[in-house]
């Protein structure tokens, strides 16, 4: 049932990548908690932009939490506190009246904000360019039941491809890693016929790529998978470790 | 095989789509028989476009990139991996027959065919269900994680329009499956230097030298900078035009600014009234909503679809004083197993959506507002446990709890229909390419392939044959005497004008310095074309929409207030210069639906049905395709006419009641 709230943001504002940011406050009135997170920013844009004021810049497209492109540390959790839930899915009825909520960009040296609460993930497409793909050209590719595969392993992968490359896992990483991003990647291909061949190769590629770009390395704390929006399970990591490894004994 | 021509009366038409001759099943082998080639070493030399890295773009700048070609790839968004091809839930057809229940090539093309309530060109459609294989096979080899059955094989759902099971599924993320898959073919690529990606970047118009498309003017969305990019060929896979309507399905950023821009450049824009009015939404909350979520038709397997019998204790519920699970079976009414027995809930998207909307304009609709029905789980849950509905359905089933709060295993979802898909888009002839030379459209931009209505899991299928198995054979045909074009200067006179014009539509915007923010004429906008060019459209409504649509314009162009400054990033900005654009797509849908005289698909003009409510055609006098045509602008577009023959199939009246 409509109900609405009142609350104060204390948002992040930076100008650009070089200059420095900092918290301002915001006041709004009677917001619907029918409204999702993004829908309650809309509403103090709107705000702002009728005060003639600058408003907040934003990563959103879907908003139905598939494409990975909203982001925001909202009370110090990646996406806000409910489980496996964007940004863009959550909804007012998770505050209460007269909260201030505390919204922040993601903060990751390979993430350098943009503007405001926007970052660029351009490293994460590096990653993926570095080798999360199988090596087939379009055409000449057989039949699609030619080579069963089992329910269990396609269940699996399907679990592990479910990332959406939102970045909540490198964000919230006291090490900034992003260890669990490519291991849904390399665990995926590694279970199905038509990218394990390569899983050894692609592991070892994706990792040093990881590394280069300056993500930090995996301890193990499970921070990733507590916070990843799909529940992405750490198990891939451990897969990961294995493919990595056997592309270091066959050095 | 050929039977008698079905023609109609449509004067001698302009328009030439350049269909190859022979019979149906022959056509496209013919065609890539005989059509030119560009060799290996010239295709180095070349340089192509692509704008879009959806299901279309992205496929397409792969297979253009693993073929030789030099290719520029565009995206809105910051990766590729986010266009919003990945938001398609259920899945995608093709006439594999694995199930052994009757499917084949021609009954795809059958299907899809009537589906578009005969609309569409049999031989682009025939290509489409030819080349549908393939997909599945390609999409295999690439790793997408098809949902498979025990003994290993890939396995198959149902959708509406369709007697067999052929669509492909990844659980409810087929499209987000689909789209990784183009996405890492697209990286490989990237990787390998033959893509260079800008992400992004938003192409701001064509650039047409001598009559060819030679390349685009894009803005920098971070630094603002408006650049200038040579091809010599341009390819835009940009998405549809829904956001007309401002609450749709479609992303925050799905636009029609490209389409518009070819359109002002001279490609014609056909059929735009026919715009897809998905029937299972998650209804609509509130005037602050942004956005509306789609809950995938595959639900409509094995959710039943229903209102109230009395309107009484459809009142009640509207007030809270009953709920949905108070009533028995005998004061349910399942009015789509009622209406039509044959299809039942799996009736297609146009038929589901007007039997709800009439449902709730006779009062019986449920929900705060009365706009809405219900999709009951119930059955299904105690036929087949919940934990097999959980499986099939489980994401869809926590997305709707997410936003609606309230859990769907214990009581029926409540869905309304919305705009998720534009059938209409940039005319394009056999091979893809529009009215202007070297610019070819692709996938839900172009209108080619789903008539006035498009079936379910066809929308992934048409991206990725426009993009793996259509377009990288076609282009080759214009490119061959394209060879010996040198990579031409940016600094040529087209060049600078197009960019000037493009400065001084941002600066014209910029100093307008009015009241009004650009989501709020943006919202009226959307108002009145759900109001007067939605569901339901008569004659008075479209011509009223079209004069409060040019207040709107006016509107915009004294009152808009964009703040900031353009040589930044300026995500107002961005929206006013797609709102502009909108303003002009919604025009041309309402003076599209007001000259279309019937009722076809997603377009239902009401003066046009049959005494018991379902589209009433006019093959005699409205089987083609409208082709409008920029006049400049303050002047009204011209109507051009290519004429639908229908060699192979014969035209009927569709019928899902028997």
């Amino acid at each position: 049932m409509e109900k609405s709230i009142n609350i104060s943001l204390k948002v992040w504002r930076q100008g650009s990548p070089k200059v420095k940011g900092s918290f301002e406050i915001y006041k709004l009135d009677n917001v619907s908690t029918d409204n999702s997170f993004l829908e309650m920013l809309d509403i103090l844009n709107e705000k702002l932009i009728k005060e003639r004021k600058e408003p907040i810049a934003f990563d959103h497209d879907c908003r139905e939490g598939i494409c990975g492109m909203c982001s925001l540390y909202i009370n110090g959790h990646p996406h806000g506190l409910d489980g496996e839930t964007t940004t863009c899915q959550l909804h007012m009825r998770r505050f209460h009246d007269g909260e201030t909520i505390t919204v922040e960009p993601w903060r990751s040296k390979a993430f350098p904000v943009i503007k405001d609460l926007m970052v660029d993930r351009g490293a994460f497409d590096k990653i993926i360019q570095a080798g999360g793909y199988v090596n087939v050209n379009t055409g000449g590719v057989p039949d699609g039941n030619a080579i069963p595969i089992s329910k269990i392993n396609a269940d699996e992968a399907m679990d592990a491809a479910s990332c959406i490359g939102c970045g909540a896992c490198a964000a919230t990483c006291k090490n900034g890693s992003a260890m669990l991003f490519v291991a849904a990647k390399v665990s995926q291909l590694a279970l199905l016929p038509q990218g394990k061949v390569e899983g050894a190769a692609r592991a070892k590629a994706m990792v040093a790529k990881m590394d280069e770009l300056g993500f930090g390395n995996c301890t193990n704390t499970g921070a990733c998978e507590a916070e990843c929006p799909k529940a992405i399970s750490i198990s891939h990591i451990a897969r990961l470790n294995r493919e990595f490894l056997s592309a270091k004994f066959q050095d | 095989m050929a039977k008698k021509i079905e023609t109609t009366e449509v004067e001698a038409t302009k328009i030439d789509a350049r269909i190859p001759a022979g019979p149906l099943a022959e056509k496209w082998n013919n065609y890539k028989a005989h059509q030119k080639l560009v060799n290996p070493s010239n295709k180095r030399r070349l340089d192509i476009i692509v704008v879009g890295t959806g299901l279309a773009g992205a496929s397409a700048a792969a297979s253009l990139a693993e073929l030789g070609f030099n290719v520029l790839n565009f995206c809105i968004q910051d990766s590729p991996r986010r266009a919003h091809s990945i938001a398609a839930q259920g899945g995608i057809n093709a006439a594999k027959n694995y199930q052994n229940d009757g499917d084949s090539v021609y009954r795809l093309f059958y299907d899809t065919i009537k589906g578009g309530d005969y609309r569409a060109r049999e031989a682009n459609v025939y290509r489409l269900a030819e080349v549908s294989n393939g997909i599945i096979d390609q999409c295999v080899a690439q790793g997408v994680p098809f949902a498979r059955e025990y003994g290993g094989l890939l396995d198959n759902r149902s959708f509406g329009g369709a007697q067999v099971s052929r669509t492909f599924y990844a659980k409810g993320q087929t499209g987000q499956q689909l789209l990784l898959g183009a996405y890492s073919a697209l990286s490989r690529q990237v990787g390998k230097g033959a893509v260079k990606l800008y992400s992004r970047y938003e192409m701001l118009d064509v650039v047409v030298i001598e009559g060819r498309a030679r390349g685009i003017i894009a803005r920098n969305l971070v630094t603002g900078k408006i650049e200038r990019f040579f091809a010599h060929a341009v390819v835009v896979g940009s998405g549809g035009y829904g956001n007309a309507f401002f609450l749709s399905t479609n992303a925050m950023t799905s636009n029609a600014s490209a389409a518009v821009q070819m359109y002002k450049k001279g490609a014609y824009i056909s059929n735009p009234s026919y715009c897809q009015i998905h029937p299972t939404c998650i209804p609509v909350h509130g005037e602050t909503q942004s956005k509306l979520t789609l809950m995938s038709e595959s639900l409509r397997n094995d959710g039943r679809i229903w209102t109230p019998k009395k309107k009484e204790d459809a009142e009640a519920i509207r007030a809270g004083k009953k709920k949905a699970t108070d009533l028995t079976e005998d004061e349910r009414d399942y009015y789509l197993e009622r209406r039509y027995p044959a299809f039942g809930n799996l009736v297609p998207r146009d038929v589901a959506s007007r039997a709800a909307k009439e449902r709730c304009d006779a009062g019986f609709g449920v929900g705060n507002t009365g706009l809405a029905v219900y999709l009951d789980f119930s059955a299904s849950i105690k036929r087949l446990g919940e934990d097999v509905v959980r499986e099939r359905y489980g994401n869809l089933f926590q997305m709707y709890e997410k936003i609606v709060d309230e859990n769907p295993y214990n009581t029926p979802m409540m869905i309304y229909p919305a705009i998720h898909y534009t059938m209409g888009g940039v005319w394009v002839d056999y091979e893809l390419q529009t009215s202007i030379k070297g610019l070819f459209c692709i996938g839900e931009a172009n209108f080619s392939d789903h008539g006035a209505n498009r079936l379910g899991a066809s929308a992934l299928m048409q991206g990725l044959a426009d993009g793996y198995f259509v377009l990288p054979y076609t282009i080759q045909n214009y490119l061959s005497d394209q060879i010996q074009v040198p990579r031409l200067s940016t600094d040529l006179p087209e060049f600078n004008d197009a960019e000037k014009a493009v400065h001084a539509k941002i600066e014209k915007i910029m100093k307008i310095q009015g009241t009004k923010s650009v989501d709020s004429i943006h919202r009226e906008l959307g108002l009145i074309m759900w109001d007067f060019v939605g569901m339901g459209r008569n004659k008075a409504g479209l011509e009223t929409a079209l004069e409060k649509i040019k207040a709107v314009r006016h509107e915009f162009w004294t009152k808009v207030y964009v703040p900031g400054v353009s040589t930044d990033l300026n995500v107002e900005l961005e929206k006013a210069l797609r709102v502009a654009d909108f303003i002009e797509i919604g025009e041309l849908i309402a003076r599209d639906s007001l000259m279309r005289e019937e009722s076809c698909g997603g377009h239902f003009r009401e003066e046009y049905q049959t005494p018991d409510g379902e589209a009433l055609r006019n093959d005699e006098e409205f089987s083609f395709t409208s082709c409008w045509k920029f006049n400049g602008d303050g002047n009204e577009p011209e109507l051009l006419k290519e004429a639908l023959e229908y060699e192979f199939i014969h035209r009927q009246q569709r019928n899902y009641k028997a």
